[in-house]
């Protein structure tokens, strides 16, 4: 009899003060990361907020003006077309992916079939530190070193000023460089090594696997890493801005100066537009256009990223 | 034994054709890999070159100037050390909370979660200079009105710096084992025990790595900043988060933009410092990274 009434008390748990303590606690620390993660969220929807209002307000201002093919928002009249600062955009970064992808590419290649272990952890590092300088330091060295000591001497087309596009490509192809390495070679370890032994068995030599096997086998990360590159140097600001010069010349020659689309946007920050004009309204709307390529740039990038994690991990 | 001579001479089928390319592509990257590497030390002497014979305590101890006698780079270094310090004390604790939810309390594969992830992701994409607009738009004037301050400009780079936080602490925290919890849960701890106490701790070098790159790319960030008013001459160090202020890779690129070429060579040797505090950090968050990883190994 005293028995039974043990066993129903024991199974009647009711939480001790101290697990309702901790109960407690745990519900606090999850009302603290809901706060957090609610944060992360509304960055995203601040950046949203804050461009697309006056982005669509300045279109709606501007209208067709925007075809046009002067860019010139602080004259009078002003004129609003905004191609040569999408060729002057694309004509860098063409210029900085045919330097940085066969250098980056060849690097990953390196990193995931040649380079011994120890080696690889060498080189991994400085690649990163590579990545860490900051654009900034890249841009006085397209401005003090690449623009009048190369540019300024060899290039055959016109004669090159103190600012042209093709330094400005050489730089931003120098800050991609990691970029495409480190992506494209996640992407190339990922293959799993059976691929590899197989392709050995059969008698392929270590060109042959590296670039036949391995390279289509990750061809997708090696794709993703491209566009991610892409969408990092279509949104460069500073070095744009101190190599390729202020001025929006629509223009084929890369030896002349150029305006990149977010080199506009820095432009308008150094002061030399008034707050809240009109042309001051444009950098909302550039902005917008920034957000939106470079996103669509890397959900694709991204996507192609989990896609290949799915497949071999 | 015949057979054995004939399989040891193998080799000798691959056609020197075959061969030949072997040999050049392997020659090909290795001069690959060394100009990517090469690149570093062309960067760095060359601005050596230019400006090294300039550095000393003097540049520490000047403040911006238009004078080059008296020209230095004092307050851009204490502006740099206020902006990136403040950004990192709201987005390190944000950021590995975030981070804590989405990896220990999320539902996986949930519409939402996954919605989140993307967004987060996605987030470390955007071009730095459109988080200037945002800054510009709700900060500085919008409904925030903080000004041109130390305090807009730390609220522009804790949100560039949240994203990366969120994604390195998500990796260090998975590569957690779950024996870990597991052992924790079956010996009566909360899951916020377990995580708070097990989790956490065992994280944290994988986050304190991913955190100084972050920052270190935060102090190096110009674009942004150029929106808030920080290219400006600021000769007084900052005081609070409602002081002027300017940064160092903002006065760089002032300096450099002078015609005189005395301050291009102090813009060099900005860069200097600059990059001799980057290296450091980055620096250390390998050498973190390395013990972490042999940690793990073990």
């Amino acid at each position: 009899m005293e028995k039974a009434t043990i066993v129903p008390k024991a199974v009647q748990l009711s939480p001790s003060p101290h697990l309702q303590r901790r109960l407690r606690n745990q519900f606090i620390a999850k009302i603290f990361m809901t706060i957090a993660t609610v944060l992360s969220v509304v960055v995203t929807v601040g950046i949203v907020l804050s461009l697309f209002p006056t982005a669509i307000r300045t279109l709606a201002a501007v209208g067709g003006q925007l075809f046009g093919v002067t860019w010139a928002p602080l004259f009078t009249p002003p004129q609003y077309g905004i191609l040569p600062l999408f060729t002057g955009t694309l004509m860098i970064v063409a210029i900085a992916m045919l330097v940085a992808v066969p250098v980056g590419l060849a690097a990953a290649i390196f990193l995931s079939d040649y380079a011994t272990f120890n080696l690889r952890r060498i080189v991994k590092p400085i690649l990163e530190i590579l990545a860490g300088i900051p654009t900034v330091v890249l841009g006085l060295f397209g401005l003090y070193v690449i623009n009048p000591d190369f540019v300024e001497k060899y290039w055959p087309i016109g004669e090159p000023l103190a600012y042209t596009a093709v330094g400005a490509g050489f730089v931003t192809g120098i800050l991609i460089v990691p970029i495409i390495a480190s992506v494209a070679d996640d992407a190339l370890s990922a293959v799993p090594r059976a691929m590899r032994e197989a392709a050995y068995a059969l008698g392929a030599t270590r060109r042959e696997v590296a670039t036949k096997v391995v390279f289509n086998a990750g061809l997708s990360g090696v794709v993703a890493a491209l566009i991610l590159a892409f969408a990092r140097a279509f949104g460069e600001t500073t070095i744009a801005l101190m190599v390729a010069g202020s001025f929006p010349k629509l223009s084929g020659n890369p030896g002349d100066p150029m305006m990149t689309l977010s080199a506009f946007i820095g432009f308008a920050g150094i002061g030399d537009v008034e707050v809240g004009s009109q042309a001051y309204n444009t950098i909302f709307l550039i902005g917008a256009i920034l957000f939106l390529v470079t996103l669509i740039f890397n959900i694709i990038g991204n996507k192609i990223i989990s896609r290949y994690r799915e497949a071999y991990e | 034994m015949n057979k054995m001579a004939q399989s040891v001479s193998l080799k000798s089928r691959i056609s020197p054709r075959r061969l030949f390319v072997d040999g050049s592509f392997r020659f090909f990257l290795y001069i690959s890999i060394f100009i990517s590497l090469g690149m570093i030390f062309w960067v760095v002497s060359s601005l050596w070159n230019e400006a090294g014979w300039l550095l000393s305590w003097d540049l520490v101890t000047k403040f911006p100037s238009t004078n080059i006698d008296n020209a230095g780079f004092q307050s851009p270094l204490f502006g740099s050390l206020w902006v990136v310090g403040s950004a990192t004390l709201v987005a390190l604790p944000t950021g590995l909370l975030t981070a804590l939810y989405l990896e220990e309390f999320a539902g996986k594969g949930n519409k939402l979660t996954r919605l989140i992830e993307l967004n987060i992701q996605n987030l470390a994409g955007v071009p730095a200079v459109v988080f200037g607009l945002i800054g510009l738009a709700f900060v500085v004037r919008g409904f925030i009105k903080w000004g041109f301050t130390v305090g807009s400009a730390a609220a522009v780079i804790a949100m560039l710096m949240l994203p990366v936080i969120i994604i390195v602490s998500r990796e260090a925290i998975r590569a957690v084992p779950p024996s870990y919890r597991e052992g924790a849960l079956a010996l009566g701890a909360t899951p916020w025990q377990a995580v708070w106490r097990l989790v956490l701790p065992s994280a944290i070098p994988g986050t304190a790595t991913g955190t100084i790159l972050a920052v270190s790319r935060a102090i190096g960030e110009s674009a942004p900043l150029l929106l808030l008013g920080a290219l400006s001459f600021v000769t007084f160090n900052p005081t609070g988060l409602d002081s002027p202020f300017t940064i160092m890779p903002l006065t760089i690129f002032k300096y450099a933009s002078d015609s005189r070429e005395e301050f291009q060579v102090l813009a060099s040797a900005g860069s200097l410092i600059l990059i001799a505090v980057l290296f450091a950090l980055n620096l250390i968050a390998i050498l973190l990274r390395d013990i972490a990883t042999r940690k793990r190994n073990v």
